[in-house]
């Protein structure tokens, strides 16, 4: 006769219940999809706010100028040098000549330079740095390389980059801890006004000889199937949300300085975080509702 | 079997609801225990299905000494008995069938023996033709059948019931008390706890009479007070 853990009896009853409390259910699933969205809107800025930053990162970039009585063998060695400095990502050497061409272009109308001999310039490197915090350490660095006459840094705009995200960051993460914190309260509230319903029916459990595991399970089950539920609308919905967002950009952005990730890229993570979440919300809010109901 | 030894229950609120009870209940009988409101009785049924604990004495329940249980034997030890309310007490969304599927459910019983034993006990309780109605559509003294057939279900060797036919009509409440004898008659202890002096002095039991938190006479046929038919 005892039998210890029926699954199927407890998947049974907890998606049973969702039905005949179905009202409540309906709540419980609107709160868990609402905190969900908002969550995820938050979380879906933060990360577009970070890629596109990370684009501009890419693109930072400094110079270093060789000597002027340096060869181009010897100025490639230096470039070697720079190479071993921590941070220097990647580095691609420019010619005297080759630096003129780029100077001229666009300015063949002028006759003033049509003549100019390349000496004129100098041989340099084109650093591109892996962290941009740590630019103006790594500028200094090149500077002190022998054969390194001088480096030309906008050193001011990659601190505004790094400041702008750093308070993007920031903000997202506290606005998400806020929404996590008041979303399981109303979650965990809106499954004690269902569970409370429903005392009777666990007060005469516990009296004719229910464990708390058994009348527990149900209650679990049901939180469960309440979350995905919700994690599953609110998916869809920020889809949708997501999409007309962009288009919206799209349309307001001729210069296309703003890039948004596509929501297909970022499918499996999102589904996850939210089939997480939602599962963990429904799970805990049952927990956490059904507690003081169980001291019959 | 259940054994009291000089029980005391003081409240949290300091009323003091037993004075020292000793009472004794082998396997097989049928008491009606017996008191005007406030007496005590409620307090001894709680005592026994273990929602309070004793503040003094000794308590013991079907081979578990309720003085020093472990909360997790409690769900064992309620097995043993089965519990019939005033009020019912039937879950309105689930059928007949239903309310008395969840308790086995409760114990781990397979569907198998679900449906050996539900119709059997619905039978007993003559109620056999209604398993697929909510209690909402029966009337009172079928709904209180329905709660005697969910404390048999599980085959307790006792059951306990709190003022059965408080909410019922004379003609019912005696079909009742029928009911209830003839599952004694079967083998099944019956602890009854009324006030209804008619019905009591009617079945000619052991009666046990409690007044202030104290027994004041426990004896086979009768009310409390003497009064026969």
């Amino acid at each position: 006769m005892a039998r210890k853990f029926d699954a199927g009896y407890y998947f049974r009853e907890g998606f049973h219940s969702i039905f005949t409390h179905g009202f409540m259910s309906f709540a419980a699933v609107c709160m868990i999809v609402a905190c969900l969205l908002i969550m995820g809107s938050f979380s879906l800025l933060a990360v577009n706010l970070d890629h596109m930053l990370g684009d501009l990162e890419k693109e930072n970039e400094f110079l270093a100028y060789i000597e002027e009585d340096y060869t181009e063998e010897q100025a490639r060695a230096v470039g070697e040098e720079i190479q071993k400095i921590p941070n220097v990502a990647q580095i691609t050497f420019v010619t005297r000549a080759e630096a003129l061409e780029d100077f001229k272009a666009g300015r063949e109308d002028n006759d003033l330079l049509s003549d100019l001999p390349a000496t004129v310039l100098r041989d340099r490197f084109r650093i591109h740095v892996t962290d941009i915090e740590q630019l103006k350490q790594t500028s200094d660095a090149v500077r002190e390389v022998t054969g390194v006459g001088d480096v030309a840094v906008a050193d001011k705009i990659a601190e505004g980059f790094v400041m702008v995200r750093n308070i993007a960051t920031g903000v997202a993460v506290v606005l998400i801890g806020i929404l996590m914190i008041v979303s399981l309260f109303i979650i965990a509230n809106t499954i004690k006004l269902a569970t409370f319903y429903r005392r009777e029916e666990i007060a005469i459990m516990k009296m004719c000889g229910a464990t708390n595991a058994f009348v527990q399970w149900p209650f679990v089950v049901e939180g469960l199937l309440l979350g995905l539920t919700g994690a599953l609308v609110a998916f869809f919905a920020q889809w949708g949300i997501y999409q007309m967002v962009g288009k919206l950009i799209i349309q307001g952005n001729g210069l296309s300085l703003v890039t948004m990730l596509s929501y297909k890229s970022m499918i499996k993570n999102i589904l996850a975080t939210f089939c997480g979440t939602g599962a963990l919300i429904g799970v805990g809010g049952s927990l956490l509702a059904i507690r003081k109901f169980l001291q019959v | 079997m259940i054994r009291l030894i000089d029980v005391q229950k003081e409240y949290d609120n300091g009323t003091k609801a037993l004075k020292g009870v000793n009472l004794r209940i082998d396997d097989g009988e049928f008491v009606f225990l017996v008191g005007p409101s406030g007496s005590g009785k409620s307090t001894v049924i709680k005592l026994i299905t273990g929602e309070i604990a004793a503040t003094e004495g000794r308590l013991m329940v079907n081979g578990y000494n309720l003085s020093n249980i472990a909360p997790r034997q409690i769900p064992y030890m309620r097995r043993t008995l089965g519990i019939i309310f005033q009020d019912f007490r039937l879950i309105e969304k689930k059928t007949v069938y239903e309310n008395l599927a969840f308790v086995m459910r409760a114990i781990g019983a397979s569907t198998r023996e679900l449906r050996r034993r539900i119709p059997y006990v619905l039978q007993l309780v003559g109620l056999d033709q209604k398993a697929d109605h909510y209690p909402g559509q029966l009337s009172g003294g079928e709904q209180q059948r329905v709660a005697i057939a969910r404390a048999l279900v599980n085959n307790p060797s006792m059951i306990i019931a709190d003022e059965p036919t408080g909410n019922l009509d004379p003609q019912r409440s005696l079909e009742i008390m029928m009911l209830l004898e003839r599952i004694n008659e079967l083998g099944t202890t019956v602890l009854v706890v009324t006030h209804e002096k008619s019905l009591v002095n009617r079945f000619s039991k052991r009666v046990v009479a409690i007044e202030n938190g104290r027994i004041i006479s426990d004896e086979t046929g009768g009310y409390y007070n003497g009064e026969k038919i």
